[in-house]
């Protein structure tokens, strides 16, 4: 019973950080149909910012409240600042190119940004892993019985900060003019145009709030498994699509849903069947659902429009 | 703001035109040395690559393909420092008979695709005459088949899988096997930590680890021990989360973790962070610096077999540490001293050999005997394996303890 708790509450962990990057992931294709690639890059750049942050402010600063907020404040704003870049100079310029061609072009920024990070010079970091300073003073939560479960207190501040920025993400595209605008471009981007809609406006501030989310992500994930290295947005970015697609990408509480799901049958294919088998079942699940619901689970299949 | 656009696909096409011009002069020049070497009557003579300033007689290239970038980049760069190490030695004593050794190094990325991508590069493009590397086995048994079908000698290092070698009469390797690692580990456990219950974490991506696996898990049940669980995971991973919980269930008094340091000082991290308190036992794979970094106060207190100890008090090794430290600052790790005996051996094969033909060197090499390496003393038996002790070090405050040695 206890190691069913843990691992519920490791799944639980887990899939917040799914979550929050496949939030991004979701919003982009919402906006713009198209699957971001280098989502999980900007994550990984995030990261190091927040270490280069921690590192700027020493040892006693970085662990204060001011700190980890300045921390998060820099990496979130420059990873929007990134977005906002990518979008303007490698997605914008074709937009009104084939569909393929923006998504060859993600996948060639995601590369850029993995490997480019794995040089030596000037900036760059290098290719070695490298551990995330402490910034939040790891300290049981809850624990029970002789350490049987333990809830260690970033698990509950990630689960938190994840709920927090999906409920406000949902409010801003639903409750607000700006959202208002998003779900119009998302419609149809052309005719939002001719409605007076700024769409090149909507969609670099789509992007911004996209990455600067990853960083966040990608900042919560660094103090939950303490090492950092440029091909973690990789893998990270893998799941998370995959956490969008089950859920309907598109679909804000899909991608949430899916990433929680995703990372729950993770946990439990580890813990009660093989280790072997972690990511056949997680792919396996991403097939099945697709077979039954092309859609994903919230998704509705949109007729192509003509 | 409309003229940024088009500027950008100015510069890719610079960028792609650039490429295309370092590519074009190097396979010309392979082409005339290749009538080059046909007219000298088969043997291909050392050539050096495009752009290098010395003349062709004066100088041997020896080829080098390692993980500069990707997870386990320190190994690679701690081989690249050791085999740089050995050749300038031998070129400030000289060189070979009168002319200078040097290598050409190539990235592999950590990755067996692009390992077996720069060894062929090595030897269609550059000749070299003899390939070092890697530290992976994974890199080495993709790089050791085309060695082999091309008849050029390749002596990795430090794989310890078995099958490297297995590949063929070109390959050596100088280091310990991992059937014998999993067995120091297996030994170590049962007689100096006496514990009868061991769980098993292994890396199911890497031939390295599920070897040591397959042993440690023999030896350790015949020697009257028990596996409690074996779980895995992938190369990669962050969250070993859900392995630990399993694994503590089974309640073991030790977890055998035979991976690399990039994985393996998170795993302590997490397992601490779970309760268990039991220490970690590892391999070779664990030996880097950066495994201090990752595991913090978490791996302290933990056990690994490994190659050579920097504190072992014989004054060969204490001048080899003294003037690695001097070059490249910090202490040498053992893949590092096992470059420098690699690269030394193949030097002494190139002295010895009649010529550079790959069959003369091949032969160098096979005939190796005690010779004095930096990580324990190199024999090479018909496998074309060394045969040699281990130590066993115990994880401290940023350094390693010695504990013991284990005799084949």
């Amino acid at each position: 019973m206890a190691q069913l708790l843990q691992h519920l509450i490791n799944g639980l962990a887990a899939g917040t950080i799914y979550a929050l990057v496949a939030l991004g992931y979701t919003m982009v294709y919402g906006v713009l149909k198209l699957i971001n690639f280098a989502h999980g890059d900007v994550m990984m750049v995030g990261v190091y910012m927040g270490y280069a942050t921690a590192f700027a402010l020493g040892r006693q600063t970085q662990k204060t409240f001011l700190g980890v907020v300045l921390i998060f404040l820099v990496a979130m704003g420059g990873c929007a600042l990134l977005g906002f870049l990518i979008e303007r100079f490698a997605y914008r310029p074709l937009r009104e190119k084939p569909r393929l061609t923006a998504l060859i072009t993600a996948i060639g920024i995601s590369f850029a940004l993995s490997y480019g990070f794995q040089l030596d010079i000037g900036f760059l970091p290098g290719a070695a892993p490298r551990a995330f300073p402490e910034i939040i003073q790891p300290t049981e939560w809850l624990v029970i019985g002789d350490r049987d479960v333990v809830v260690w207190n970033w698990q509950v501040m990630s689960l938190l900060i994840a709920v927090g920025l999906m409920v406000g993400l949902q409010w801003l595209v639903f409750k607000t003019r700006f959202g208002r605008a998003m779900r119009a471009v998302s419609y149809d981007h052309r005719v939002a145009a001719l409605m007076g809609i700024p769409t090149d406006r909507v969609i670099a501030v789509t992007f911004m709030i996209g990455s600067g989310l990853a960083a966040g992500a990608g900042l919560l994930y660094a103090i939950k498994d303490t090492s950092v290295s440029p091909l973690m947005g990789l893998y990270v970015g893998l799941k998370a699509f995959v956490a969008a697609v089950i859920g309907g990408i598109g679909h804000v509480p899909g991608a949430v849903v899916g990433a929680l799901l995703l990372g729950l049958v993770e946990e439990f294919v580890v813990g009660y069947a093989a280790s072997t088998w972690r990511d056949a079942v997680a792919f396996g699940i991403l097939i099945l659902v697709l077979l039954v619901k092309p859609g994903g689970l919230f998704g509705r299949v949109a007729a192509e429009k003509v | 703001m409309r003229r940024s656009v088009p500027m950008l696909l100015a510069a890719l096409a610079v960028m792609m035109a650039g490429c295309e011009k370092k590519t074009q002069p190097a396979s010309t020049e392979t082409d005339t040395s290749k009538q080059a070497a046909q007219g000298q009557g088969g043997t291909a003579p050392a050539t050096p690559p495009a752009g290098t300033p010395t003349g062709e007689a004066d100088t041997i290239l020896l080829g080098v393909a390692t993980s500069l970038t990707g997870g386990q980049a320190t190994f690679g760069v701690s081989t690249r420092n050791g085999i740089e190490m050995a050749l300038k030695e031998a070129n400030e004593a000289g060189g070979v008979k009168g002319k200078k050794v040097a290598m050409r190094v190539y990235d592999n990325q950590g990755k067996p695709e692009e390992a077996a991508q720069a060894v062929t590069r090595l030897i269609t493009q550059d000749k070299v005459v003899m390939v070092l590397g890697d530290v992976a086995s994974s890199n080495s048994l993709a790089m050791a088949e085309k060695a082999q079908a091309a008849g050029v000698p390749m002596i990795t290092p430090s794989s310890t899988n078995p099958s490297v070698t297995e590949k063929g009469e070109y390959i050596f390797r100088i280091c310990f096997i991992d059937p014998f690692q999993g067995y120091v580990m297996a030994k170590f456990a049962r007689e100096h930590l006496k514990v009868s219950k061991v769980a098993v974490l292994q890396d199911n991506k890497s031939a390295y680890s599920i070897g040591l696996t397959d042993v440690f898990t023999r030896k350790f049940t015949e020697m009257g021990g028990r596996i409690t669980s074996t779980e895995s995971y992938s190369q990669g991973d962050t969250d070993y989360r859900a392995q630990l919980t399993a694994i503590k269930k089974s309640q073991p008094e030790a977890i055998y973790v035979p991976g690399y340091y990039s994985e393996v000082g998170v795993i302590a991290r997490q397992a601490r962070e779970l309760g268990l308190k039991v220490p970690l036992l590892g391999g070779d794979g664990w030996d880097s610096e950066k495994l201090y970094e990752l595991g913090g106060s978490a791996i302290q207190g933990s056990y690994f077999s490994n190659h050579y100890s920097p504190a072992n008090p014989e004054e060969r090794i204490q001048k080899f540490v003294a003037d690695y430290k001097a070059a490249y600052g910090g202490v040498p790790d053992a893949l590092a001293a096992l470059a420098y005996d690699a690269a030394r051996v193949a030097i002494e094969a190139l002295k010895k050999a009649p010529d550079t033909s790959g069959k003369a060197l091949r032969d160098a090499i096979a005939q190796t005997k005690d010779f004095p390496g930096i990580a324990g003393v190199i024999t090479l038996d018909e496998n074309r394996n060394a045969v040699k002790p281990a130590v066993v070090l115990e994880v401290g405050d940023g350094t390693t303890k010695y504990v013991t040695t284990v005799n084949p």
